[in-house]
Formats: structure tokens, C-alpha cells, sequence
């Protein structure tokens, strides 16, 4: 353990076993931490709000979509400026129990609507590693505060890539779990039958740990699933000797289109160079096809979109949050709330919710997409049959800066094209660090297993990074 | 003259210890608000679990139905905006309910028979009809809006409470099939013990769609919603009220217009309440919060072989094993507390006929008069027997025995003790009597001739004198006995 790296400057796991051998205390850590933040928040921006803790714990920091009790829990969004949960989400339970405090609540997209950060109410988060670049979305800000050592680890939630592709963005590890593997009791809901809680940690090993801590069934929740839940930590200890990887052609075919880009060639360097890694370490790397991928996109903005449309039906002005009082009847009253509430990528996704599931329209896009969906698991399990895993990019491109797609709203949807299937298919996905573009921005690499295989995931994604030194790096804040 | 088509569709409370899709306790009489957490509220991030025993609810009336129970069910989202819906959707059944095609056996015309005396409905033979049932499917029921001068309030006690929706075809062809159906239904509900099914409360409610068309027509004609009802008699008056309404405007030679109209009570009327250009779409999709189920063959018959035993056996059974008569099984048979109360009866003293009556005559008549069920009226079956018994045994006259009735039930005196107090016991000894006697024919020595003569009828007069001297104690066939005894030797 090099002991002249600050306390802030640790994992997770370091530092719990610094405090088992007694060799530094909660105390230390907490004002370590305190002192990065004040230092670095001002210019990365990835909290929306601290909290006033008078218990002690280990600290972490959650996305502003997880309901705290007694905390303000707002998606940044001004619909819910105000609104304090009167409940922990399961996971916040989970945490509490096992002696977590909450830092803080990071910044996001409004409602987890995007793929940089900008979308939020309150300001964009930066990306660490170039302030004028974007951290990635939604959970840019969890994923901008464990990169710029602001927190030890985060919580973030993940829809259509809302954890990975911003852990890819900033440099660290993020996981999006079998959907039913993680409680979403208490997260509040973008896409019900796709948002999935997950860890953005700073290694793969306390992924590993947090992800052991938050999994698990919920009675509260009724598409969490009741199946046993594996020793992450443990499957760390395995080699990857013979384990089969598939890698989807489907994934390097993509092109560009107009303005529309398409795969980075540095990225797509980067992820060679890190599955000639992986063969090095014994695995047994082919072709695969995942033939759907191309629709994922579109399947998904619809399906994600009609869900979010009833979702978001509840910010009315009637019970919490937001309401306008200039109203003077009750059609009026919704209007003008949900007008001055959500930010426009909100009212575009509501919108077009609505749309596909109105009358005449339903059949031709939900009901299709319902279909294809079905298709897109289909390539996955048939994949899974004779692979252990899967590997691709994350994301098409290194961090985009600020404002670049932001009047493109299809440019950024595209962003998340690697990411969105594992959420369709319900499968697990990490993204760990596998390189840097020129510009010094970092670059992830995707592996996904099958349903309920977390220990795979970590596996992998654990020898991986144990023969390179990517998750090493450091912005230079 | 004009073929009626009406269609039905009930919403019925269940009655469970937990609402739907949470834990709060669903009960009524609290104050506003405090049956309600973060999921019947709707709060952001709370999430619904099914409630196992609302589900069992619904598969039992469906199974009582007869409907087809669906080996694989889902919930639903009805989206629309209404301060009393807390998330803005509704969560319901859509496309695949939890049950179909079923049907309920109604008797044609029984209210018209009911309505007469015993006699005359023993003559008329009852028509039977299945109604056929489309679909019994769970959903959630709202909150309430209380408005007070210019605010508006919610009460959210009641949302999330699990709602049972039953839908007929449109098959039922007059108001009077309506009613019948509605009140087979409701006792069907009864006996399951599912619902309270008070309209008045709510925790029945029934809209009904109605068209007219020509006999012989295929095609259904415009129809029209009505809504507001709150009694099976509003279900007939409203249905018989739409009859005319669309009846005139056809004759006339116009159309009618597909909307909903609602019943106004106090003016007998209807009154629009919004057009089909105006209706809503509910952009219904699968609720994504609640995974689809697989119901197996095993768990469906476990359910079935639960039934307890419904209206229509119940009255079979009445007739064979008790040897009563339709019209009495009818009415025994519309409450199952009522029936339940009978069985009990007739365990201590078997003699049907005699109960029957007097649950339909006197004790029928304290209830309404008293506007109580059978069970809060604290009068036990072997208190009611032993009331009978004096009267089959001619200790007491009928008439007095009903006074005895009304007394025991408003005082906490005995059956006996009201007897004694009342000196109501009829006397039956001949020597008290035989004193009677004598002084009745010493005092009407020109009836006695009569007798004598053979005018068989001056002895009535005899009996009358002697009920009157005895203060109507007498036993009158006592009496007369001992009167042609003694004239017979005279």
C-alpha cells in the first residue's frame, strides 16, 4: 500500500482494510474527502446537493434518482426541487445497514434523459479529465466524482447505459446488473422494465463488493428476482483460461452517416488492443453475430419513451413537488406545472411516449417494438449458448464536449447504441478502462454475460484489469 | 316496438385485510388519509406487489361465474389524468384478464312473481336465461374528491382498494333482466363472501350501455352509457327512462348519439356527461412494474374445490332436503345469513314449513322495520324456535306470539318471562275452562236452541262468546270441543 497516496486518492477496499488494520479511522477518511471536494467540486460540479450527515460510516455518493428519507431526491429535475422521500430506497437500506452514510446526491441528466449530464435542472457536470468535455450520462455525476476521487464510490442507475457509458467516459468501473438482480424500490422510474441500480467504483474488485452489498431479492419489489446471489469478491479469484468470448460483428460494421459518426478509431483500437489482452490470458476469442443490434435504438426509444410517459404522469402539481399556483382549474394546473417543470428533453420523451401508445399508433411501434425486443434477447441468449461472454466498446467515442450534441437530439441517442441492447435483453454489463484517445480522454470496454452471471462479468473484467494499468490513471485536477 | 340491448358492467369492492397492490389496511371510517403509504400514494421510486388474496377473490367469483380462468394473466396501465388517481394511470387488466366467457343464470320475470303472494307465484313456471359474462378482471379503485367552496380535496383512503370488474355481454333484453341479474350477482358475491356489496357505500357499482333496435335486426344499434346509478331500482328506472328517450328519438326518424350520460336521481332524468369525440384513450400498455403469471391447472381447481356453496344449489337443496317451496327458497335464499339462520333453526327443531314462515313474515318485517340484518338483530335461532314451538303448540295464539316477538326483541326479558308477564298462555285445562263453559251456555240459552235445532253455526258464536269471556286465553278448538261435548249430552 503506498502510504503517501491520499486517503481520497484509495478504493473502497483499500481503505476498508486500512480501518481493519487500524490504520486509519471513518474520521480520517471523511475529512480527506472533505478537503478533495472542496478543492476539485468547483470545477467538476457533480454533486447536486451534500448531505448534513450526523451519523458516521463509510461514505458514498448517490444519484439524485434514489429515494433518501428526509432528503431532497429531485432526478434534477425543478418538478421535484422539493420533493423529500418519506422513504429509503432498498438499496439505501442495503448501504445503511452495512455501515454506508450518503455524501451526497450526484448530479444527472433530468430524469435520467440523456447522455451527458447537460439535461440537468441545475448545471452540467464536467468531465475530469477535460472540463470542457462532458462526463457522459445520466449518471454523469456519479461517475465524474469517483474519477476525480470526490467520492470513494457511487451508486448511479442505468436504463440504456446511464452507468456505463459515463464510467467509460470518465475512466472507472461501472456495472449495470441483471435486470431483477439489484431492487429498484425506491429508485424513481425512467423505463420500469429497463432501469436497473448499479456500483461506479474505481476498480473492479470493490464493483464487486458494492454490487455483493446492494443485490439480492426484494419483496417490494416485484421484478427483483429471488434467486441466489453469488460471492463477487471471490469469483475475482479465478482465471480466464478457456473462458469463450464473443465478440459481435455487428459492433465494428458501425458506420457513419451524414453528421451522424460512427465508430471512433481510436476506441476501436483501444478495444482490439484489449481482446488481444484478454487472448493473451488464456480466453478463447471468436466472431459472433448479434444480427438485431441495429434496431436496438430504435426499439428502445420507443419502448423507454412509452414508459416514461406513465411514469412521469404522477408530476401533476397535485400531491408534491412543483405546482404552479397561477392556475385557476385543474386542466390549467397540470399544464402549467408540467410545462415549467420539465427541461425539454423530458417534454420531448413524454411526448413521444405518448404517442406510441395512442390509439391507431399502438400496434405500429409499441406492440413491434415489443417484438423486435424479444428478437434482441433472442441474439443474446442464442450467443450465450456456446459464450461465456461478450466484448465490445462501450460507447462509439470518447467524451463529446459540452454542447456538441446537445441540438442533435439523434447524434446523442446514438451515443448510447453499444450499451442500450444489454438493457432490452435484461443481461449484465460492466465497463472497465482499456485505454486513452490522444486527447487523453479515457475509453471503456464493454463486457456482457449472460442473465444472473455477475460473477462472470467481474471475472473478466477483474484479469483484465490486473494485466493492464488503465484503471491506474488519474486526471490531473 | 323495439328490441332493448343492454350490457353491464359492475365494479365491485373486495373485501380483503390489505389493499391491492400495498399494505395499508383497506377499511373504511378512517380519517381522510391515514390508510395510505408510499406505493397506494404514488409516490416516486414506490413500486406495487400484488396482493395474493385479492387475486384469490377474483378467481373465486369468476370460478362462480363460470368464466374460464386464463392460464396466463398481466396487469395493465389505464393512463389518465385525475387528481384522484395518485399516479396518473390506474392499474387494471387489458388484454388478457384474469377471466372470460362466462355466464349467470337468471329467472325471466321472478320479480314480477315476487311481487305477488306465495299462491299465485307457485303457479307461474319461471324462465331461465344465462346471461352471458365476457370478462371478470382485477384492478385498482381511486381516492375521493371532497370539494369545499373553491378548494378541492383528496382522500386517498380508498385508492389502491382492489376492484373486481364483471362485464356481461350485451344480451340482457329489459330492465327487469337487468335487476334479476344484479341481484343474482350480488347474492352470488355474498355467499363468496367477497364484497360487501353496499351501493350505497360503493362497494357496488354498475354502469350499464343500452341500444334499441328492430326486431330481427342483426346489427346493434347506437348505444348509449349510463352512469350514476346507485340501486338496482336506479339501474331499472334509468334503463326504462333511456328506453323511451331512444325509443322517441328513433321514432322521430333521428339518430342516436353515442355518448355517456349520467342519472340524475331526483329529476328521473338522464343528462349527457361527454360525446365519443370526446372520449378518452387510455393508451393501455403492460404494466411493467408487475410481471405476467402462469396460473396452474392445480391451483385454479384448489380454488374451485374451496367454493362454498352458492345461491342456486343452496336453493335446490332447500327444496329437496326441506321440502319448501319455490317462492319460500326464493326469499330464504337472497341473504345467506338469512338461509345460514334457517339451517340453524331447523337444527333444534326441525319443522321447515314453520321457520320459513316466520323468517319470511314476522322476522322479515322487524328487520325492515328496524333496517337491521338478521345477525345484529341478538335474537339466537333456539330463542326464535322456542317461539315457534308455543305457537305449533297452541299454547299461544299467532297474534300474540308476534307481540312476544316485537317485545323480546326491544326488552331483555325471555321469551318465557314476556309470555308469563303477559299472561298470554292459553288456557287448555278443562276445569278452568269447564267454568267458562258453563256460564257461556247458561247465558245463551237461544243459541244453544239453536244448536240444538241444527243450526251447526250458532256454535262459532258459542266459541266467540267463550274467547271473549276467557279474554282470548281460550283455545279455541278446546273450547268448541268441550262445548259439543257438553251439548251433545244435553
Amino acid at each position: 500500500m503506498p502510504a503517501e497516496k491520499p486517503l481520497y486518492a484509495l478504493t473502497g477496499l483499500e481503505l476498508l482494510g486500512l480501518i481493519k488494520q487500524k490504520k486509519t479511522g471513518i474520521a480520517d477518511i471523511l475529512e480527506s474527502q472533505s478537503l478533495r471536494t472542496k478543492a476539485v467540486e468547483e470545477k467538476v460540479k457533480a454533486f447536486a446537493r451534500f448531505t448534513d450527515n450526523t451519523a458516521s460510516g463509510i461514505p458514498i455518493a448517490v444519484k439524485d434518482n434514489i429515494c433518501i428519507q428526509g432528503q431532497p431526491t429531485t432526478c434534477a429535475s425543478k418538478i421535484l426541487e422539493n420533493f423529500i422521500p418519506p422513504y429509503d430506497a432498498t438499496v439505501i437500506q442495503r448501504l445503511k445497514k452495512a455501515g454506508f452514510i450518503i455524501q451526497g446526491q450526484t448530479n444527472m441528466d433530468e430524469f435520467a434523459f440523456g447522455s451527458s449530464c447537460e439535461n440537468s435542472a441545475f448545471f452540467p457536470t464536467r468531465n475530469p479529465w477535460n472540463p470542457d468535455c462532458v462526463p457522459g450520462g445520466s449518471s454523469g455525476g456519479s461517475a465524474a466524482a469517483v474519477a476525480a476521487d470526490e467520492a470513494i464510490w457511487a451508486l448511479g442507475s442505468d436504463t440504456g447505459g446511464s452507468i456505463r457509458q459515463p464510467a467509460s467516459f470518465c475512466g472507472v468501473v461501472g456495472l449495470k446488473p441483471t435486470y431483477g438482480r439489484v431492487s429498484r424500490y425506491g429508485l424513481i422510474a425512467f423505463a420500469s422494465s429497463l432501469d436497473q441500480i448499479g456500483p461506479l467504483t474505481k476498480d473492479v474488485r470493490d464493483s464487486a463488493y458494492l454490487t455483493n452489498i446492494i443485490s439480492g431479492y426484494d419483496p417490494n419489489d416485484s421484478t427483483s428476482l429471488n434467486l441466489p446471489v453469488g460471492d463477487y469478491l471471490k469469483s475475482l479469484e479465478k482465471d480466464i483460461k478457456g473462458i469463450k468470448i464473443g465478440v459481435p460483428k455487428e459492433y465494428f460494421s458501425l458506420s457513419g452517416d451524414g453528421e451522424l459518426e460512427g465508430l471512433d478509431r481510436e476506441v476501436k483500437e483501444a478495444v482490439r488492443e484489449a481482446i488481444a489482452q484478454l487472448r493473451k490470458l488464456g480466453a478463447e476469442v471468436s466472431e459472433v453475430s448479434l444480427p438485431h443490434t441495429e434496431y436496438a435504438v430504435a426499439v428502445y426509444y420507443i419502448v423507454a419513451t412509452a414508459e416514461a410517459s406513465s411514469n412521469l404522469a404522477r408530476f401533476d402539481g397535485v400531491q408534491y413537488g412543483l405546482r404552479v399556483r397561477s392556475a385557476d382549474n385543474l386542466i390549467a394546473m397540470y399544464k402549467k406545472t408540467r410545462q415549467a417543470g420539465f427541461g425539454p428533453e423530458a417534454k420531448r420523451r413524454i411526448i413521444l411516449g405518448t404517442y406510441v401508445l395512442s390509439h391507431g399508433y399502438y400496434e405500429a411501434y409499441y406492440v413491434r417494438a415489443l417484438k423486435v425486443r424479444a428478437l434482441i434477447a433472442r441474439d443474446f441468449t442464442e450467443v450465450f449458448k456456446e459464450y461465456d461472454c461478450i466484448v465490445t466498446p462501450t460507447s462509439p467515442t470518447t467524451a463529446f464536449r459540452l454542447g456538441e450534441k446537445l441540438e442533435n437530439p439523434l447524434a446523442m441517442y446514438l451515443s448510447d447504441v453499444y450499451t442500450i441492447s444489454a438493457n432490452l435483453a435484461g443481461v449484465p454489463a460492466i465497463s472497465v478502462p482499456c485505454g486513452s484517445s490522444k486527447a487523453g480522454l479515457p475509453i471503456g470496454l464493454q463486457i456482457t454475460a449472460k442473465a444472473f452471471d455477475e460473477e462472470m462479468l467481474f471475472r473478466v473484467a477483474y484479469n483484465y484489469e490486473q494485466a493492464t494499468l488503465w484503471h491506474k490513471m488519474k486526471p490531473n485536477l | 316496438m323495439y328490441e332493448t340491448v343492454i350490457g353491464l358492467e359492475v365494479h365491485v369492492q373486495l373485501k380483503t385485510r390489505t389493499k391491492a397492490f400495498c399494505g395499508c389496511l383497506n377499511e373504511f371510517g378512517s380519517g381522510a388519509n391515514t390508510r395510505t403509504c408510499p406505493v397506494c400514494l404514488g409516490f416516486p421510486g414506490s413500486l406495487p406487489v400484488l396482493n395474493e388474496m385479492a387475486f384469490e377473490h377474483g378467481m373465486k367469483v369468476a370460478l362462480a361465474l363460470n368464466c374460464q380462468i386464463q392460464n396466463f394473466t398481466k396487469f395493465d396501465r389505464k393512463n389518465y389524468f385525475y387528481p384522484d388517481l395518485p399516479k396518473n394511470y390506474q392499474i387494471s387488466q387489458y388484454d388478457l384478464p384474469l377471466a372470460l366467457d362466462g355466464g349467470l343464470k337468471i329467472k325471466i320475470n321472478p320479480s314480477a312473481t315476487l311481487r305477488i303472494d306465495g299462491e299465485r307465484s307457485r303457479t307461474i313456471k319461471d324462465k331461465e336465461k344465462t346471461i352471458p359474462v365476457k370478462r371478470v378482471h382485477l384492478e385498482e379503485d381511486a381516492g375521493k374528491l371532497i370539494h369545499e367552496g373553491q378548494d378541492s380535496l383528496v382522500d386517498y383512503n380508498r385508492a389502491g382498494v382492489p376492484l373486481l370488474e364483471i362485464v356481461t355481454e350485451p344480451m340482457i333484453n329489459s330492465p327487469d333482466e337487468a335487476y334479476e341479474y344484479l341481484s343474482e350477482l350480488k347474492a352470488i358475491l355474498k355467499y363468496l363472501e367477497v364484497s360487501d356489496c353496499d351501493m350505497e357505500k360503493g362497494s357496488l357499482r354498475c354502469d350499464a350501455n343500452i341500444s334499441l333496435r328492430l326486431p330481427g335486426e342483426k346489427k346493434l344499434g347506437t348505444k348509449t352509457e349510463l352512469k350514476n346509478m346507485n340501486s338496482f331500482k336506479a339501474v331499472r328506472e334509468a334503463l326504462h327512462y333511456e328506453i323511451k328517450r331512444q325509443a322517441g328519438i328513433l321514432e322521430s326518424g333521428q339518430r342516436i348519439i353515442q355518448e355517456t350520460l349520467l342519472w340524475d336521481e331526483a329529476l328521473s332524468r338522464t343528462v349527457a356527461m361527454r360525446s365519443k369525440e370526446e372520449a378518452m384513450d387510455y393508451r393501455y400498455f403492460p404494466e411493467p412494474d408487475l410481471p405476467g403469471f402462469v396460473l396452474s391447472e392445480e391451483k385454479i381447481r384448489a380454488v374451485k374445490d374451496n367454493l362454498p356453496e352458492l345461491p342456486q344449489a343452496l336453493k335446490q337443496r332447500f327444496i329437496r332436503d326441506y321440502g319448501l317451496s319455490d317462492y319460500d327458497v326464493e326469499i330464504l335464499a337472497q341473504e345467506k345469513q338469512v338461509a345460514d339462520y334457517f339451517e340453524a333453526c331447523f337444527k333444534v327443531y326441525p319443522r321447515a314449513k314453520s321457520i320459513s314462515n316466520w323468517l319470511i313474515g314476522p322476522i322479515s318485517y322487524e328487520l325492515n322495520s328496524r333496517n337491521l340484518d338478521i345477525q345484529s338483530l341478538g335474537l339466537k335461532p333456539p330463542e326464535l324456535t322456542a317461539l315457534i314451538s308455543f305457537v305449533d303448540q297452541e299454547k299461544i295464539s299467532n297474534l300474540s306470539a308476534k307481540e312476544v316477538l316485537t317485545e323480546r326483541l326491544n326488552s331483555k326479558n325471555t321469551i318465557e318471562e314476556i309470555i308469563k308477564e303477559k299472561d298470554l298462555l292459553q288456557i287448555r285445562d278443562s276445569g278452568e275452562l269447564s267454568a267458562i263453559i258453563d256460564a257461556v251456555l247458561g247465558a245463551n240459552q237461544k243459541s244453544v236452541q239453536d244448536y240444538l235445532s241444527g243450526k251447526t253455526g250458532a256454535m262459532m258464536f258459542l266459541v266467540g262468546q267463550a274467547m271473549r269471556q276467557s279474554k282470548g286465553k281460550a283455545n279455541p278448538k278446546i273450547a268448541q270441543e268441550m262445548l259439543k261435548e257438553r251439548l251433545k249430552n244435553a
